[in-house]
């Protein structure tokens, strides 16, 4: 998982959800050079897994969801060591073919005096499928292969209804 | 109070630019999505929920864009749209020109009758109707 914990579910609406950004990470060591940065292409997947979570619970983790397209993704500023992540994702638009949804990405820098205010960093717009309703008709398994047991594991973590 | 055909086509343009990063000059009425817009199967869910947005319109699943026509063996028979494949189109997409895909039913055509004037007919007909 990209996320270590969601801390706000408002069903059908919007989840927040948060990620240290560890040195004992490997995918941090020796990334854009000497910098310990955490890679925009996982930043990006923080966030889909925050609004993946957000629109499988609205469908009840019926649908098999994945995600279609990134619609649009910015982020200004370098995410190092020590500081967090919070990805706050916004349900648009849901109905039987899929979902969009719009997303902003924050930073909590470490600070001498304890954690600096969230500054946005960024914005993540995305577009989930649901592949049982695809336009193709193309049929895939019964069983949810998308939404496993790892998605509902960490809603029931954070303290929510897993539905 | 009606809006006019440019007053869509402006919204239209504006919800193409988002969706498929195009410049505004590239999005003229007889501009085909897929071939000259560079819009992907995936583009067409984003272009409807964007179109809906835009115009407080609800879009059914396969009112804008069909379902299913090029899979059914009715309708797509030697790599052609047949006659009864023709005549679904038809009926579903009213709001479509189906001339150039009758004069050339090769079913790799069906994409070229979605131009952004296929929009804007689409468009009209959901605000306008009343």
């Amino acid at each position: 998982m990209w996320i270590d914990r969601i801390v706000e579910l408002v069903p059908r609406e919007r989840l927040v959800a948060v990620k240290s950004v560890s040195l004992g990470e490997e995918h941090l060591h020796g990334y854009a050079g000497a910098g310990a940065v955490m890679p925009g292409a996982l930043i990006v997947e923080g966030m889909a897994q925050s609004a993946g979570i957000l629109v499988g619970h609205a469908g009840g983790f019926r649908e098999k969801g994945v995600l279609a397209k990134v619609s649009r993704a910015t982020l200004e500023r370098e995410a190092v060591a020590g500081s967090t992540l919070r990805y706050t994702a916004r349900l648009e638009r849901l109905d039987a073919a899929g979902a969009s949804t719009r997303g902003v990405v924050e930073l909590i820098e470490p600070g001498a005096s304890g954690a600096a205010p969230a500054r946005e960093i960024g914005r993540i717009d995305l577009l989930f499928s649901h592949l049982d309703q695809n336009a193709a008709g193309r049929e895939f398994p019964a069983e949810n292969f998308v939404f496993g047991e790892s998605f509902r594991a960490i809603l029931r973590m954070s303290g929510f209804d897993a539905v | 109070m009606a809006m006019t055909q440019d007053e869509i086509f402006g919204k239209v343009r504006g919800v193409l630019v988002e969706a498929l990063a195009v410049d505004e000059s590239d999005v003229t009425p007889e501009a085909v999505l897929t071939a000259d817009l560079g819009a992907e199967s995936i583009d067409f869910l984003d272009i409807v929920f964007k179109l809906e947005q835009a115009f407080g319109i609800k879009i059914g699943q396969g009112e804008l864009f069909p379902d299913n026509v090029r899979q059914d063996p009715k309708f797509v028979q030697d790599g052609k749209v047949t006659a009864e494949g023709l005549a679904a189109l038809e009926q579903r997409l009213p709001h479509a020109d189906l001339a150039a895909l009758r004069a050339d039913p090769r079913v790799g055509n069906v994409g070229r009758i979605f131009t952004v004037q296929t929009l804007v007919k689409f468009v009209d007909r959901k605000v306008n109707a009343s």
